[in-house]
């Protein structure tokens, strides 16, 4: 597999992708109920200053003209104003999207470390007292909702406990590093402020953990699952019978075919928790993407919806492509067939 | 006298499932001389695997082995440490599975299987091989298996070769670790008959050259009789027969032995070759006594309560019915 002309390909196709989600997205913000002018300027505004924020809005337009003026505007880089922040929308994607990706790295990396770690250990010692613990642990990760999670964590680690801080991003007695590039970690470290970087850090502990408990449950599942399916295989047995060591087998052997599953499952749930986390930022108070697209929603704040729909939107298809990317990488039987495709 | 390289001794083997225990092995006896060629014969379901996977001690883990045991070289490898184990497994013993395609770990290239078992197979030896050592010790082992350009077969993943290539392959890294001892699970069942002639061959001069002992288990009865010096009829977890090869296919003394001839096709007339009637017996009730005697025409009062054992007919033959007793 060639991977230029591949990734070239996947973004062709993303770009369509894109389209059809702004058309959808456009007309569904549009058609449900509601007037955004009188809900941007409240009840008591004159009806005067109502029409005029609806002609501004071109909101008096046909629908598909209004659809072609946001989209030559978009694509200028010009997604509109938000009726909410009375700021451009864009600005408000720079500064609250590095905070939402923050914690979705961060999380990324705790899932990922601890599922292997756990998937690996369960599926090689299927039906051990360990196993069973994590199964259980797997369903109840899975079954109870993140806000349970948020709150437990609040109440015992930064009630009863005080370990963590649990609101916001930065405790009072720290200067707020300046806005390079958004995460607050990596700017804390580019001024070299060692300190606000270890006060962010605690800060983001909790919402980062509580992002990540259900993916690490269904992710070991699936390792687990897989590991367990694979122990069978001939070639396991084979690697065995040459006395290969066998935490080699467990950590080359094994996990190389069964891991395959969970790396397009992990696409999935990065992309997810990006959209998805407003409940996580909510309760932690984390001023972040998801939070900001749930108010433009609450607020029916036109361009501040799209621009944040469509931005999850590309980072799902972003995501995808590098998953397939990895995946091709992992097994040479899709890259084989992608070749003579 | 020849010395004896491995000898197993009333191997009794269950499987533990959800519903109880399946009695698979009932009282294994066999053995093998120092570059002896054996082949083991028998039907589908017979433990022939088992027995097989019990020598190389990588049974699944519902395996319990209730009895017996398994003397290489006059130590039990059953009550071996890991340790003594792993170093047959790399020095000494090793294994080539009935199925290429599945015995290749689909994601990795030949090269990273192949270094890991030079690798560990050596480093019990001596000292640590280099990278280019071990490349050179896999193409050499390539070369030995008969496959032509193994430096590009190195850089192949699996599902690069075609079925007899794989098979080659397999061989060759069985070839790596097999100083004594070549167990071959029917080597070339799954590709086509003339394949398979070929594999057959190639296993026979490879062990001829290295004066390696080989069991090789298989359904082709013909392509045994060419390669072995004795046979092994295996039924339902017992021995039931072992001979020099001609012998026993001039003149085979158990029923089940001559009825398992009887179901080679022939190309010469005679129709429709003759099915052994009825089936392997259900493990979790098998027969008290002999287990083929509900299939068998000869059955006795005896044969029903008591299982019979080996006994000696002369000239290595031995037969394990009570017709002969």
């Amino acid at each position: 597999m060639k991977l230029l002309p591949y990734i070239a390909k996947r973004l062709l196709y993303s770009i369509f992708v894109l389209l059809g989600l702004s058309i959808l997205i456009f007309t569904l913000s549009r058609v449900i109920p509601g007037d955004p002018a009188r809900l941007a300027l409240g009840p008591m505004a004159p009806q005067w200053a109502v029409d005029q924020l609806r002609e501004k809005l071109h909101l008096n337009d046909p629908l598909p003209i209004q659809y072609i003026i946001w989209l030559t505007n978009a694509l200028r880089g010009d997604l509109g104003e938000s009726i909410v922040s009375k700021r451009p929308v864009i600005e408000d994607v720079i500064t609250f999207f590095p905070a939402s990706f923050e914690l979705v790295i961060f999380s990324t990396i705790i899932s990922i470390a601890l599922s292997v770690l756990i998937g690996a250990m369960a599926g090689r010692r299927a039906n051990s007292l360990f196993d069973n613990l994590v199964r259980v642990f797997s369903y109840i990760g899975i079954s109870v909702p993140t806000f349970v999670w948020a709150i437990l964590f609040l109440f015992f680690f930064g009630y009863i406990w005080k370990m963590l801080p649990t609101l916001g991003q930065l405790s009072t007695e720290f200067t707020r590093p300046p806005f390079i590039t958004g995460m607050m970690s990596i700017d804390a470290l580019i001024v070299g402020d060692l300190g606000a970087f270890i006060d962010h850090f605690k800060h983001m502990i909790l919402p980062s953990v509580t992002m990540s408990i259900s993916r690490i449950a269904q992710d070991a599942k699936i390792l687990r699952a897989g590991m367990i399916e694979n122990l069978k295989k001939d070639y396991i047995t084979s690697a065995t019978s040459f006395g290969v060591p066998e935490s080699r087998i467990t950590f080359k052997y094994l996990m190389k075919p069964s891991i395959i599953p969970m790396v397009s499952i992990m696409g999935m749930e990065i992309s997810g928790s990006m959209g998805g986390s407003f409940i996580i930022e909510t309760i932690f108070n984390w001023p972040g993407f998801g939070r900001y697209g749930m108010w433009a929603m609450l607020n029916k704040d036109l361009n501040a919806i799209i621009a944040s729909v469509m931005i999850v939107g590309a980072f799902f298809a972003l995501i995808n492509i590098v998953v397939d990317i990895i995946i091709a990488y992992l097994d040479p039987r899709i890259r084989m067939v992608e070749r003579s495709a | 006298m020849q010395e004896r390289l491995l000898e197993i001794q009333g191997l009794h083997l269950n499987y533990k499932v959800y519903e109880g225990y399946l009695k698979v092995l009932n009282g294994v006896e066999f053995n093998i001389d120092k570059g002896e060629k054996v082949g083991l014969i028998g039907e589908s379901g017979c433990g022939k695997t088992t027995t097989m996977r019990s020598i190389m001690r990588t049974l699944p883990s519902n395996a319990v082995i209730t009895a017996g045991k398994i003397l290489f070289k006059g130590k039990d490898i059953l009550t071996a440490s890991m340790d003594e184990v792993q170093s047959l497994r790399r020095n000494n013993i090793s294994m080539i599975f009935q199925d290429p395609t599945a015995a290749l770990n689909p994601v990795f290239k030949i090269e990273e299987i192949f270094s890991d078992i030079i690798r560990f197979s050596v480093r019990t030896s001596s000292k640590k091989l280099t990278k280019d050592e071990i490349k050179l010790k896999a193409v050499e082992a390539l070369k030995a298996a008969a496959l032509p350009d193994p430096e590009r077969i190195l850089q192949n993943y699996p599902i690069q070769l075609s079925g007899g290539m794989r098979q080659r392959v397999c061989i060759a890294m069985a070839l790596i670790s097999s100083n004594d001892l070549l167990i071959a699970d029917e080597p070339g069942t799954n590709l086509d008959v003339t394949i398979e002639d070929q594999i057959l061959r190639l296993l026979g001069n490879l062990v001829n050259e290295r004066g390696t002992s080989i069991i090789l288990i298989s359904h082709a009865l013909g392509a045994v009789k060419g390669l072995v010096d004795r046979v092994y009829v295996m039924y339902a977890g017992n021995m039931v027969e072992v001979a020099k090869t001609d012998d026993l296919f001039s003149d085979p003394l158990h029923p089940y032995t001559s009825n398992l001839f009887k179901t080679v096709p022939k190309l010469t007339g005679g129709g429709i070759p003759e099915a052994i009637k009825g089936r392997i017996p259900d493990y979790f009730d098998p027969p008290k006594g002999c287990r083929f005697c509900p299939r068998c025409d000869h059955a006795m009062p005896i044969c029903e309560k008591e299982t019979p054992t080996f006994k000696d007919m002369g000239d290595k033959h031995e037969v394990a019915c009570f017709l002969y007793s």
